[in-house]
């Protein structure tokens, strides 16, 4: 069996057993009759036939309704619990994941780096944002129930919180070319106490490594975007008037459109990249495009930078 | 020798530019068989590379080529024109009552468009394959993939010019050549599911071949459809491609359905139970098939809200499927049933594909379908379907109409014992995959963590059951073209036009048009005379 490290898993297991038992009940049914009827009608078999039934579409209608009333309870289960599995808490702990053909590259917050494992706390919601620099992969932990293509250009992500310690299998499940069956590594769920200091000791050498967010500043004025959103980011930079950018992670924001979208990290993904396609109400569309400039592990740099304006900053 | 469409020419060019329909079956009949037996082939392949987890072929960029070959020859040269067009083509204008199709001459050009387009692939193969699997996800396929995708998508492409000819030809010949008396509600089951298929085919077939051509101009120019790095979007081509592919599994399952409808009354010697809402069953599944493509993309990446609606309407589309099982018990009930091969084909059928939509009921269920998706569950659900169901089927008909077509019968013993090998090898081949699949073991793998070891090997020694039970027919029905016994025109007792007419049937099918006075499947609710 595979464990049920997740609250989720129990009742992702929940629903399948249910399915098994609605399944065993079905085939039950259609193989015992055809085997009774094998045995009981077949030629030279002296059983009473009767008259056959002419009302047949009295048990049409009645194994149709009863089929869909049977399918609809159990796409409600499904679905909610769905529904559940794809929203985050707010107080998820973020962890970026980049594929690539064929490992996968891991970035904790704090600047650690793993490749083909990720190591992570217990009993702490974990969202993992996800992109893909190639083709398209797709990120899963059986042992968690959980999985999710990882798309070139996009933000995907996924959630869970890992009940007890242990090490499971993490595999690409969506074929990305001749290494697929090799691209797998280890999820490693420990316990707070141990997870802090494995941060600590971790995988870079002390002192070399900085937080993804000091990493994202230091981008933030080589590529020249504090000469319009002011070095802070409080959108006072020079003589262009650009949005600030402070507290500007999680907020609603307003379009030139009317339309109202939440910046989250795709949000200002394709800000950077795509900046003509949703602009801030107030302010000209004169933001030249980044795609090119910055690979997929810098984006998510830049984006931790400004996700640590919100907090730090805020006035 | 009878007088038959068989002994009607013994030229090559006789039966290279006929335009009857039945020797067009026959041509079609011999080139899936051959696609059938490469495709096999890569699938033994498969399973022996399996048998341990580090991979017995030694390399996975062949293991790629082989499952992606195995994938685009199953679907597009063997499953997806099975049924149509062998037993289609050779049973429709004589179950209609009529001379030939509508278009003899598009008929025979379908053949050659098929042949065009397998040759094609064989080609692509032959030089150097494809790595990218039967559904050529982008952007792997248009940017990463050393093969020959081009090639191959072209072959898929001219194919889909005769999948589209075939169901137009059908549709028409259903409309126009329906015998004097044969209203709709009069008309065999077979041909109304093979009605549905048409229409299918006709309207799902141009998206793929779009889809492709987007596809082809993308590898070739770069141009920003699917390539996130140009701008388009990789999501994209799976919406296309799956609006057609989802309605192709029901392109491969309805015309089963249609010779399991006729197989069971004729072996219970009892009416079809419930003709009319068989019959509005398989309307309901061409309608709703259109509605379901995107519960392949539960965790693809697409909104929430699409998911609850595909998720809605993929347990919509297992109605209809329910309701046809339900009917197929129970025509046997009260029936007087006789075990000959194509019943048992035909049991094992109803079986398999009852195993197949069950397990299609958890990839449905969202929450389930996350963790059960791009596994080996999935493997072993669509081969349920597609092949325990289809190709049971296909077999079933194949024997139900061997005498008709060929004028000999197949061995009965030989043919039976056939039925449950096959059977039984499918069932030890594709069971252990259900429990792979949930314990996590993903498709597509070259090797795999040593603990899947043990149930892999179990597939591969059912694999090796199942290459039995399917060369045994190969065998027996080659035989029985040389040493059968001479097939009467009603070997079954069946009800039908087409065995009102000799076997084999003469080029022109009737000698004079029939006509229909009554419901089909009016069996005399009575032991059938033991046939000679």
């Amino acid at each position: 069996m595979i464990p049920q490290a997740t609250k989720d898993s129990v009742e992702v297991d929940y629903l399948i057993g249910a399915l098994v038992l609605a399944s065993v009940a079905i085939l039950a049914l259609v193989y015992g009759l055809i085997l009774l009827y094998m045995f009981r009608y077949h030629a030279g078999s002296k059983a009473e036939r009767g008259r056959p039934s002419r009302k047949s579409w009295r048990f049409e209608i009645a194994w149709t309704a009863a089929t869909m009333a049977a399918f609809f309870g159990l796409f409600l289960w499904g679905a909610d619990l769905y529904v559940r599995l794809f929203q985050a808490p707010a107080n998820a702990l973020q962890i970026y994941v980049v594929g690539k053909q064929w490992i996968w590259k891991v970035e904790h917050p704090g600047g650690q780096k793993e490749i083909n494992a990720l190591h992570l706390p217990i009993g702490r919601p974990i969202q993992l944002v996800m992109t893909s620099q190639d083709v398209i992969h797709d990120f899963s932990v059986p042992a968690f129930r959980i999985k999710r293509d990882v798309l070139p250009g996009r933000y995907e992500t996924i959630w869970f919180e890992a009940q007890r310690p242990g090490s499971y299998h993490l595999f690409c499940t969506q074929l990305c070319g001749a290494g697929h069956a090799t691209m797998t590594g280890e999820v490693v769920a420990m316990s707070a106490p141990d997870f802090e200091k494995w941060l600590s000791q971790g995988p870079a050498p002390t002192g070399a490594r900085e937080s993804m967010a000091a990493e994202g500043q230091v981008l933030f004025m080589r590529l020249g975007c504090s000469g319009c959103h002011g070095a802070k980011g409080e959108g006072s930079g020079g003589a262009v008037k650009a949005p600030a950018l402070v507290g500007l992670y999680g907020s609603q924001v307003k379009l030139s459109t009317g339309a109202v979208v939440k910046s989250d990290d795709r949000y200002l993904r394709d800000s950077i990249l795509q900046p003509d396609k949703e602009i801030v109400a107030g302010y000209e569309p004169i933001m030249p495009s980044f795609s090119g400039q910055v690979d997929e592990e810098q984006l998510m740099r830049l984006i931790a930078y400004l996700k640590s304006l919100k907090a730090k900053e805020k006035p | 020798m009878r007088p038959s469409y068989l002994t009607d020419g013994f030229s090559l060019r006789s039966w290279l530019l006929t335009t009857d329909h039945k020797r067009i079956a026959i041509l079609y009949l011999g080139s899936i068989t051959l696609f059938f037996f490469i495709g096999g082939v890569a699938a033994a392949l498969l399973r022996y590379n399996l048998i341990s987890s580090r991979g017995l072929l030694g390399s996975a960029e062949i293991y790629n080529k082989l499952f992606s070959m195995h994938g685009v020859v199953m679907v597009w040269f063997f499953l997806v024109p099975a049924v149509p067009v062998t037993l289609g083509n050779f049973l429709i204008p004589l179950m209609l009552g009529a001379r030939d199709l509508a278009f003899p001459r598009l008929n025979l050009l379908s053949w050659y468009l098929f042949m065009i387009g397998g040759i094609t692939v064989l080609y692509a193969m032959i030089i150097g394959g494809v790595d990218t699997g039967w559904t050529f996800y982008t952007p792997l396929t248009t940017l990463y993939s050393n093969g020959h995708v081009v090639l191959a998508v072209v072959a898929i492409f001219i194919s889909g010019f005769s999948s589209i000819a075939t169901g137009l030809n059908f549709i028409v010949s259903i409309h126009k050549l329906r015998a004097p008396g044969m209203s709709w509600h009069r008309m065999p089951v077979f041909l109304w599911s093979l009605y549905a298929t048409s229409v299918i085919m006709v309207l799902a077939t141009p998206v793929l071949a779009m889809t492709l051509l987007l596809l082809a101009f993308e590898r070739i120019f770069h141009i920003g459809v699917f390539d996130p790095s140009v701008g388009g979007d990789p999501l994209l081509f799976q919406h296309l491609f799956w609006f057609y592919s989802h309605p192709a599994v029901y392109i491969m399952i309805l015309p089963g359905f249609g010779v399991v409808s006729e197989i069971i009354p004729a072996f219970s010697s009892k009416e079809l139970f419930g003709y009319k809402f068989v019959v509005w069953a398989s309307i309901a599944i061409a309608v709703i098939s259109f509605l379901v493509w995107g519960h392949h993309m539960f965790v693809a990446g697409e909104s929430l809200y699409s998911a609850l609606v595909f998720s809605l309407l993929s347990y919509a589309v297992a109605v209809p499927s329910a309701i046809k099982v339900f009917n197929w018990v129970g025509t046997m009930h009260n029936g007087y049933i006789r075990f000959d091969a194509p019943m048992l084909y035909a049991i094992g059928f109803v079986g398999l594909f009852t195993m197949g939509g069950l397990t299609g009921l958890f990839v449905a269920a969202l929450a389930a379908d996350v963790h059960l998706t791009q596994t080996y569950f999935v493997v072993a659900h669509f081969h349920y379907v597609m092949v325990g169901g289809m190709v049971s089927a296909y077999f079933a008909g194949l024997h139900f109409w061997w005498p008709k077509i060929t004028g000999k019968m197949y061995p009965e013993m030989w043919g039976r014992a056939a039925a449950i090998i096959i059977f039984a090898g499918f069932n030890l081949t594709f069971f252990p995959q259900f429990i792979l699949g949930y314990l996590g073991m993903p498709r597509r793998y070259a090797s795999y963590p040593v603990e899947y070891e043990p149930l892999n090997l179990l597939s591969s020694a059912g694999a090796a059951v199942l290459a039995v039970g399917y060369l045994l027919p190969l065998g027996y029905l080659i035989w029985s073209l040389m040493y059968g016994k001479d097939a009467p025109a009603n070997p079954w007792h069946a009800t039908g036009l087409e065995w009102k007419t000799p076997s084999p049937p003469p080029t022109e099918n009737f000698p004079a048009t029939p006509v229909v006075t009554e419901p089909p499947y009016q069996y005399p609710l009575k032991e059938a005379v033991s046939h000679e």
